[in-house]
């Protein structure tokens, strides 16, 4: 997911040709405070005549407790992007007060409460200590994010790139997000030079079960992207696995052997998840 | 002054029959219509005789001797080559000399200007420089040239038009001054070695050939021979040996880069993943890419492509970059075949490594011989400042209307590639590129097989199997005019350039054709 700042046009514009799954249109930390309502204006104004094509579109607003959260969430709800992402959510009673006030909007519009979906962004110690009560709160909030840099100045660290600060807050938040079934991203990786560096760290989060990683320069899509798509040898894999599955079933048999190992429910799940990930579909296997 | 008669060419852009300071023109019939003959129509002019005393000695005090002894007149041609890229010096003091003698009505023919050469601009304007023939024109003297400034029109060639060119005449070189970072003083000289290294001299060789007379001016004279040479002493009237022949850290300063402008990546990302998918990706393919941009960038995708499918090639050719060099020396071409070296690290190569050749302008782009390069091509990429819906493309005119870019070797590839990809942006800021129709035709659309941009991969109908290639490979493959339209309602319909009837350039094609003129911008 490719962060855009909410004010700069030409960004804003070329967003969805760079191949992200979704662009984060950002009204907030990437916006300086004497441009959000240049930046409020522009976002919307984009989301209502630039198509992504192909690209899930986000909006991060302010918090709701600044003085530009409310107007933003007034501007943009109408508009209905396909998410709105709260930063810094560090309470349920937060999050509740937040989906009300959406909503809220959106009853004023005459808009339904199940089309716009909400991302919530763990960014503080006290949000990774709810993070499951604030996760299972609505069906509508279908994926939470750690903001990593918001999190290690709330836990006062110093050095926080190599992310041994932060690991905890992410297991913390993978397991909430697994045990609500919703998508979980990880937050930026800054030093865009750093290929090899982005590299590593993408193949870390992706161990750890999370969905996706947000990312603050297009050059940083293709990395990511290699990281979380299956390799041709893991699809053959998962292939040979599924076939064997469906094979296996039709005779009554539940566990049996692929290649000399074995394999039963949880590793078809898992061999399903890759072909779901490589966008095949079972009835073409 | 009789208006002449004008004619619509095949592209229907109006062609005079002929226009004065230059004479009868020929409208563009077709990439290959002229070709297909098998020789070239028009005769071809011998080069010039010349004789040298035994033990005559060629060196020159300084430049300004050397040009007096040359007996400069009004009406001459001058001549030299861009090799010297952003760094040259040595056109600018020639042409000051030139004017300082009080030489008048003189026609410059450099195989390309930069923005290096602005300081002549005021004398285009003082009647010193009456004409010019060049592959490419930038900076202040393209501004002027597109408001008028000069007598007669300025003819834009490409790198292989302006050998053929010189071959019939259309150009007859007076005065030559090669610059040279290395040379003897018999004028035996090379660019890849010495303090000012710049690699290939190719541009300069037909000049050097065709000149009635030749200085060649070097900031290190070297004991003789020099070795190894690209021009050698049997052409060569005099040896200047200067302090410097520019500016340094622009004629030998550094490595080109892959870019890391995220959108020329993405485009080469693109345009890499439909070479990988052509059908024109096999082993022993050749290969030339353009030395900016998303180009440029496209090798470094294509190179990971190669590893993986383990496909070697047989040459790069054209504008080498250490990029190609290295892709040499990696073993992913068995060769370079080297025009134009667009950084100072490929001297090296072209020093000591035997498959890294130096050839000329005319084996690597004239149309008319049996063996030019360019024929031999199996995919190039190019860039555009504009393309229309009918693939013609323009690298020479900006939005504005000015001469701001280089036919160079453009259309010469195009025409001679199997597969001829253009990379560019469908929009530059709020400016379409991706257009109805283009302000000026370099490349006949003909010759240009996909467009691949970041809104969209767009195969000419002439290409059917390139097209079913492409989309059985899962690459999403647009209309052109779709493309356009989309174009436009992002940036609105571009208003067109307001133009004077007045014709202040013309275009070469490749084989002589006139393939479109430029006309005078209104104020």
């Amino acid at each position: 997911m490719l962060y855009i700042p909410g004010n700069n046009p030409a960004m804003l514009q070329q967003g969805s040709v760079y191949g992200a799954d979704g662009v984060l249109l950002d009204l907030e930390d990437a916006v300086a405070l004497n441009q959000k309502d240049s930046a409020r204006i522009l976002v919307s104004h984009m989301l209502e005549y630039i198509s992504y094509e192909g690209c899930e579109v986000t909006v991060r607003v302010n918090h709701i407790d600044t003085p530009f959260g409310l107007e933003d969430l007034k501007q943009i709800v109408p508009l209905q992007p396909d998410a709105i992402r709260l930063p810094k959510v560090e309470t349920l009673d937060e999050i509740k007060r937040i989906i009300d006030v959406i909503e809220q909007i959106e009853d004023e519009h005459q808009l339904p409460h199940d089309k716009m979906n909400v991302h919530v962004m763990i960014e503080t110690a006290l949000g990774v200590q709810n993070v499951y009560d604030i996760a299972k709160y609505s069906p509508r909030i279908d994926a939470i994010s750690i903001g990593g840099q918001d999190l290690a100045a709330d836990m006062q660290l110093v050095k926080a790139n190599d992310g041994i600060g932060i690991d905890y807050a992410r297991k913390q938040i993978v397991m909430a997000a697994k045990a609500c079934k919703i998508d979980v991203f990880d937050t930026v990786f800054v030093d865009v030079e750093n290929e090899e560096g982005l590299r590593e760290d993408a193949e870390y989060i992706k161990k750890l079960g999370f969905t996706g990683k947000a990312i603050i320069n297009p050059r940083q899509i293709e990395i990511v992207n290699e990281v979380f798509t299956p390799t041709e040898k893991e699809i053959r894999k998962a292939v040979k696995i599924v076939k064997a599955f469906e094979r296996n079933t039709k005779e009554g048999i539940g566990v049996f052997a692929v290649d000399g190992k074995m394999v039963d429910a949880p590793v078809v799940q898992r061999a399903m998840r890759v072909l779901e990930m490589a966008d095949i579909e079972m009835a073409d296997l | 002054m009789i208006k002449a008669k004008v004619v619509k060419n095949i592209l229907q852009r109006d062609i005079p029959e002929k226009l004065e300071g230059i004479g009868e023109l020929e409208p563009f019939a077709g990439a290959f219509t002229k070709l297909k003959k098998g020789w070239m129509e028009e005769e071809t002019v011998p080069p010039p005789n010349k004789a040298k005393m035994p033990h005559s000695d060629k060196t020159c005090s300084d430049l300004k001797e050397a040009i007096l002894r040359t007996n400069p007149k009004d009406g001459m041609t001058v001549s030299f080559h861009h090799h010297l890229r952003g760094g040259d010096s040595l056109l600018v003091q020639s042409i000051q000399i030139l004017a300082e003698l009080g030489i008048k009505d003189i026609t410059l023919a450099s195989s390309s200007l930069t923005s290096a050469h602005d300081p002549i601009l005021p004398y285009l304007k003082d009647g010193t420089i009456t004409q010019i023939y060049s592959s490419g024109i930038r900076g202040e003297l393209g501004k002027a040239i597109a408001e008028g400034v000069m007598p007669k029109p300025a003819v834009i060639h490409s790198h292989g038009g302006r050998v053929r060119s010189v071959h019939t005449g259309r150009i007859k070189i007076d005065l030559a001054v090669i610059a040279a970072s290395a040379s003897d003083e018999e004028g035996n000289c090379t660019g890849s070695h010495g303090k000012s290294a710049f690699g290939s001299m190719g541009y300069a060789s037909i000049d050097a050939w065709y000149a009635k007379q030749v200085i060649v001016v070097t900031d290190h004279i070297v004991d003789y021979p020099c070795v190894p040479r690209s021009i050698s002493q049997n052409y060569v009237d005099y040896v200047v040996k200067v302090d410097s022949i520019g500016d340094p850290s622009k004629i030998a300063g550094g490595t080109t880069r892959i870019t890391k402008a995220p959108m020329d990546l993405q485009i080469a990302r693109l345009a890499a993943n439909v070479i990988e998918h052509s059908g024109e990706l096999k082993e022993d393919f050749s290969f030339q890419v353009g030395a900016g941009g998303a180009s440029l960038a496209v090798a470094k995708y294509l190179r990971k492509i190669m590893r993986r499918r383990e496909i070697k090639g047989s040459f790069i050719l054209g504008g080498v970059t250490s990029y190609g060099v290295d892709m040499l020396n990696e073993g992913l071409f068995r060769s370079i075949f080297d025009v134009q070296s667009f950084d100072a690290a490929v001297s090296t190569s072209l020093m000591d490594n035997p498959y890294h050749i130096e050839i000329p302008a005319g084996l690597y782009a004239n149309p008319f011989n049996c063996g030019c390069m360019t024929n031999k091509l199996d995919i190039v990429v190019l860039g555009a400042l504009e393309i229309d819906t009918d693939f013609n493309v323009n690298v020479i005119t900006g939005s504005e209307g000015y001469v701001r870019g280089a036919s160079g070797g453009h259309c010469d590839t195009a025409s001679g590639a199997n597969l001829t990809v253009v990379v560019c942006p469908s929009f530059r800021g709020r400016i379409p590129i991706v257009k109805d129709k283009v302000h000026t035709i370099v490349t006949p659309g003909e010759s240009i097989d996909v467009l691949v941009t970041e809104r969209g991969i767009c195969v000419n109908p002439k290409r059917p199997e390139l097209r079913e290639n492409l989309i059985k490979a899962g690459i999403a493959v647009k209309d052109i005019k779709e493309l356009a339209t989309e174009v436009e309602k992002i940036t609105g319909k571009a208003k067109p350039i307001e133009n004077t009837d007045r014709i202040v350039g013309v275009v070469e094609y490749r084989d002589g054709s006139i393939i479109d003129v430029i006309r005078q911008v209104k104020d």
